[in-house]
């Protein structure tokens, strides 16, 4: 009886269970890596905004307090986004001709406020709350990065919900001292005690048992 | 000559072994049966076809359409998973067990009781999946790399149950392929066209019948039957924690792993004993598949239905003992409540039916033994929607009462993965290689051996060719 098989037909079975190998470790190393990619997450990618507002002029240069424009951050879930009257406060009186404000007068003329394009938008399961995180201490840049830096706003990282959890699993490096939420130039605390990871937390009323159920976060 | 020695493989067959050996070879080539298969495979196709129409339904309008509700959230969907992975439970205790073991009459027994195994557990998967509603969600089940920072919940028995299900399947399927692999040889040997040659060739993965082959075979048959033993029972004692590890009462019972192991292999055995009795008719598979078989089902069936049965007692008694009066209601429930007749059915069918088997007559003749195991499935059918519904249907607060009454598209869905079941029955019976060939050929040099006759390294048929040739 002929063979069925030429003897190369052992080599294509090894290089075909080879290439299945390789193909499996591929679609899992280069999944991981998409995850966790730009493109899917928009890190670093700054949204088109009306008017091309840049933080590092306003709050790095000016030092204009956070507050100033996303003034219910501390009272409310929401920081909210600066109405144009907001705006108007200064730029009724500098660069009252410019041509890059023109959006701005348009909308204080016409009652309404800018247009803006949200940079960190969570999704509608996840119930943030600004206030919450302002009372014990969590300040602005330690979830939107150095915005005193940035010129066009972006995404300093991404927002998964590992990111969340690490802070939720062991808040007390973050834990800022009270009039400290809005300054750009603190850090987090490092080589932290025990002791002194409990005396924070206790200092906060802050509990990580409970930050770490699911109705935390998901209602 | 088959009275005067006893082999090791085959020690209870029948008849002529050659011819047998021949017959189960050439199933796949020339299949006997091709119109009543071609009908078979289209009934099977259609209810198949009534599966994905019906999972299609469901996962398009949600379980609303299922006769699911607020106390009854488990329905259906669980009984039959329960079901299906009850039965996938039997192939691999025949099949590893008693390889481990050196009990020879397996092997008239353990490919297609693998391959039950195999398929049953592809039907038992798809109910926990359909029955989660938003089937993309069984991800969460998987420990993979994710940006939420989350690991399945480790402590939980779905998780453990999901864990035992999958490398169970996984090692089923691994036993039963390596297993086949001389028999893939010996398809490929005969094989009438090209196409086949290569086909079946590829699958022997080029097994050419030597020494070598033989030894790293059996290494690795002998090392997936290890692997597979302890999952017998680590699969179907998930399946009991899911229900156990929760404070239900008529849940809540430590007898459940054993009780739940045991009743799978009851209601294994009683579809291996089935199959063995429906294909040994249509392929007159008398000479491999004999009386003493059958006997051995039937007392395997016949022993495994008594210790379900004793579980059935224990349970009843465990739950009068603690003197917990939810328990008792939902005791009391199984005996005179709204669902009562699914338990008196069920102790009808495990507890006083299956005692015939004492009779030697229900043991060795086909049909009754067919009947025998029809009656234990459909017993611990009706077990499964015992323990499901009488537990759930009154809970702690009576105000969250409520009845299960299954719908049409449950009871489709069943149909469907029976149909499913069928269909992949149907395509290994006509494809693969039905029984185990290579151990018949080995058993007949063993028997030429015994005899005192010569045995060459192709078997004793090739050796009296030889001498046959001319000189």
């Amino acid at each position: 009886m002929a063979q069925v098989f030429k003897p190369s037909a052992d080599i294509i079975l090894r290089a075909v269970i080879l290439i299945i190998v390789i193909a499996v470790i591929v679609t899992v190393v280069s999944g991981w890596l998409y995850w966790h990619s730009g493109w899917l997450t928009d890190v670093a990618e700054a949204p088109e905004q009306p008017v091309p507002f840049s933080h590092r002029h306003h709050a790095g240069d000016l030092n204009i307090d956070c507050r100033y424009c996303h003034y219910t951050g501390e009272e409310t879930a929401k920081a909210g986004l600066p109405t144009s009257e907001t705006c108007m406060t200064c730029h009724s009186q500098l660069w009252t001709e410019a041509e890059a404000l023109r959006p701005v007068r348009q909308a204080y003329t016409e009652g309404r406020p800018l247009w803006w394009q949200r940079v960190v938008d969570s999704p509608d399961f996840v119930y943030f709350n600004h206030a919450a995180h302002l009372d014990v201490g969590v300040g602005c840049t330690t979830c939107h990065g150095p915005v005193q830096e940035m010129a066009l706003t972006y995404e300093s990282h991404a927002y998964t919900m590992g990111w969340c959890l690490d802070c939720h699993r062991d808040p007390a490096p973050n834990l800022r001292p009270e009039g400290a939420v809005t300054a750009f130039d603190w850090r987090p605390r490092t080589g932290l005690s025990e002791t002194e990871r409990q005396a924070l937390l206790e200092a906060r009323d802050v509990h990580p048992e409970r930050l770490t159920d699911c109705y935390t976060c998901h209602r | 000559m088959a009275e005067t020695v006893k082999p090791r493989l085959y020690p209870l067959h029948g008849g002529d072994l050659t011819a047998a050996e021949a017959q189960i070879a050439d199933i796949p080539h020339r299949f006997p049966l091709r119109k009543r298969w071609w009908i078979a495979l289209g009934l099977a196709a259609l209810l198949t076809l009534v599966l994905l129409g019906t999972v299609g339904a469901t996962f398009a309008e949600g379980i609303g359409l299922w006769g699911n509700n607020a106390p009854n959230y488990w329905g259906m969907a669980i009984m039959n998973y329960v079901w299906w992975i009850g039965i996938g439970n039997a192939g691999t205790m025949i099949s590893a067990l008693l390889l481990l073991l050196g009990q020879g009459w397996r092997n008239s027994l353990n490919r297609l009781a693998e391959t039950m195994t195999v398929f049953a557990v592809v039907c038992a998967g798809i109910f926990p999946i359909i029955h989660l509603g938003r089937p993309g969600f069984v991800l969460y089940m998987f420990p993979y790399p994710n940006t939420m920072g989350l690991w399945p919940q480790f402590r939980s028995p779905l998780f453990m149950d999901v864990t035992a299900v999958f490398v169970y399947l996984l090692v089923s399927l691994m036993f039963w392929y390596v297993g086949m692999i001389p028999d893939f040889a010996s398809l490929r040997d005969r094989a009438p066209t090209r196409r086949r040659a290569v086909v079946y060739g590829v699958l022997a993965l080029g097994w050419r019948n030597s020494a070598r082959h033989w030894l790293n075979w059996w290494s690795a048959y002998k090392g997936c039957a290890l692997l597979a033993v302890p999952l017998v029972i680590s699969v179907h004692s998930g399946v009991a924690l899911l229900f156990a590890m929760g404070p239900q009462a008529g849940w809540h019972t430590t007898v459940f792993p054993p009780f739940f192991v045991i009743g799978a292999l009851f209601s294994g055995f009683a579809v291996v004993a089935m199959l063995a009795v429906g294909l040994r008719s249509i392929f007159s598979l008398d000479a491999l598949i004999t009386t003493r078989h059958l006997d051995v089902l039937g007392k395997v069936l016949l022993a495994t239905g008594l210790m379900t049965s004793y579980g059935y007692v224990m349970e009843a008694f465990t739950m009068w003992w603690s003197g917990d009066p939810y328990e008792m209601n939902t005791l009391m429930d199984r005996f005179t409540g709204d669902y009562a007749w699914a338990w008196w059915s069920t102790i009808a069918c495990n507890l006083v039916l299956i005692q015939l088997l004492w009779f030697r007559a229900f043991r060795v003749t086909p049909a009754l033994l067919f009947l025998m195991g029809l009656v234990a499935t459909v017993g611990m059918w009706l077990e499964r929607f015992m323990l499901v519904v009488t537990a759930l249907y009154r809970p702690f607060i009576p105000a969250a009462d409520g009845f299960y009454t299954p719908t049409y598209v449950e009871w489709l869905i069943f149909a469907g993965t029976l149909g499913l079941f069928g269909l992949l029955y149907l395509l290994f019976i006509r494809f693969l290689p039905l029984l185990s060939g290579f151990e018949v050929k080995e058993t007949l040099a063993e028997m030429a051996r015994k005899r005192g006759e010569a045995v060459g390294p192709a078997g004793p048929r090739a050796t009296a060719a030889a001498k046959e040739a001319p000189r």
